[in-house]
C-alpha cells in the first residue's frame, strides 16, 4: 500500500461520509445521577426512598403537612381510628 | 480545563470514590469524550448514551486510577473501549465479501448524482463490514485523519499496531471497492 492509494480511500471515505457535530448540546450529569441510581450496588428500596436527593424533591408544604398530621395525633390519640378510616 | 484536573486532591478525591469529585471531572470531560465517541461512532443520539455509559465504566473503576497519570488520557481509553463494543454489538457483520466490486467501475460515471449517491451507499456498508478494530483505527487515521500517535495511545497500541490494521483497512476496502473513485 502506498501513501497515494491510501490518500484515494481517505477521500472516498470523507465523501461518503458526512461531517458530524462533536458539540455536546446538553448537559448529561442529570441523566448520569439516574444511572448511578439505577446500578448502585446493594442498594435497599428504604436507602433510595430516603436519599438526600429524594427528600430534597419534596416540596415545603408537603413537610409542614405531615409535621401538622404527626403533632394532631400526638395531641389527639384517640383520633388515630378516625385519621385510619379516612386514609 | 487542565486547571480543574489539576485542583489539588480533585483526582485523590474521585480515586477515593467522592460523587463531588467525580461531579466535577464528568462536568469537565463530557464534552471531550462525548466529541471523541462521536468520531467513531458517527451518531450522536448514540455517542450521548456512550458517554453515559463511557462514565458509568469510569465511575466503577475508580479505585483503578492512578492520580498520577492524567484523567484526560484515561477517560478516552475507557470511551473507545464504549464506542468499540458499540461497533460490535450493533452492526451485522459479514464474513463474506459477496459482491462483485469491479461491476460498478465499469459502468459508473462520477458525474452523475445517482451513480455518486451509490458509490457513496456502497462505500458506507463496505466500511461498516470491516472488523470493528479495523474500522476505529481508519475513521479515526482516514476520515478524522488524526496522528497515528494519538490513535495509539486512545486504543492502547503500539504505533507499529496502528499502521498494521490502518494498511489492512485500506487493503479490504480497495479489494471491496475496486476503483470507484
Amino acid at each position: 500500500m502506498n501513501e497515494q492509494e491510501q490518500r484515494r480511500v481517505a477521500d472516498l471515505l470523507k465523501r461518503s461520509f458526512a461531517p458530524v457535530n462533536r458539540d455536546l448540546g446538553r448537559d448529561l450529569w442529570p441523566e448520569m445521577l439516574r444511572r448511578l441510581d439505577e446500578r448502585a450496588p446493594g442498594r435497599h428500596w428504604f436507602e433510595v426512598l430516603f436519599s438526600a436527593r429524594v427528600l430534597s424533591a419534596v416540596p415545603w408544604f408537603d413537610w409542614a403537612l405531615l409535621a401538622v398530621l404527626i403533632a394532631g395525633i400526638c395531641a389527639f390519640p384517640k383520633a388515630i381510628p378516625i385519621w385510619l378510616y379516612h386514609f | 480545563m487542565e486547571l480543574l484536573e489539576q485542583r489539588p486532591g480533585l483526582l485523590q478525591l474521585f480515586a477515593a470514590g467522592e460523587l463531588d469529585a467525580f461531579e466535577t471531572l464528568f462536568r469537565q470531560f463530557q464534552g471531550d469524550v462525548f466529541s471523541w465517541i462521536v468520531r467513531i461512532v458517527r451518531d450522536p443520539a448514540a455517542a450521548e448514551d456512550l458517554t453515559i455509559e463511557t462514565f458509568w465504566r469510569i465511575h466503577q473503576a475508580h479505585a483503578r486510577f492512578d492520580p498520577q497519570r492524567g484523567f484526560g488520557p484515561w477517560a478516552r481509553r475507557i470511551a473507545t473501549n464504549v464506542a468499540l463494543d458499540y461497533l460490535k454489538s450493533t452492526r451485522a457483520r459479514e464474513k463474506e465479501w459477496t459482491e462483485n466490486p469491479a461491476e460498478l467501475e465499469q459502468t459508473s460515471r462520477p458525474r452523475d448524482p445517482a451513480i455518486q449517491h451509490e458509490i457513496r451507499e456502497r462505500t458506507q456498508r463496505a466500511f461498516q463490514q470491516l472488523p470493528a478494530r479495523v474500522q476505529v483505527v481508519a475513521t479515526l487515521a482516514l476520515i478524522e485523519e488524526l496522528p497515528h500517535s494519538e490513535i495509539a495511545e486512545a486504543l492502547n497500541l503500539s504505533t507499529a499496531a496502528v499502521k498494521s490494521r490502518l494498511f489492512r483497512a485500506v487493503r479490504l476496502l480497495r479489494r471491496k471497492l475496486g476503483n470507484l473513485e
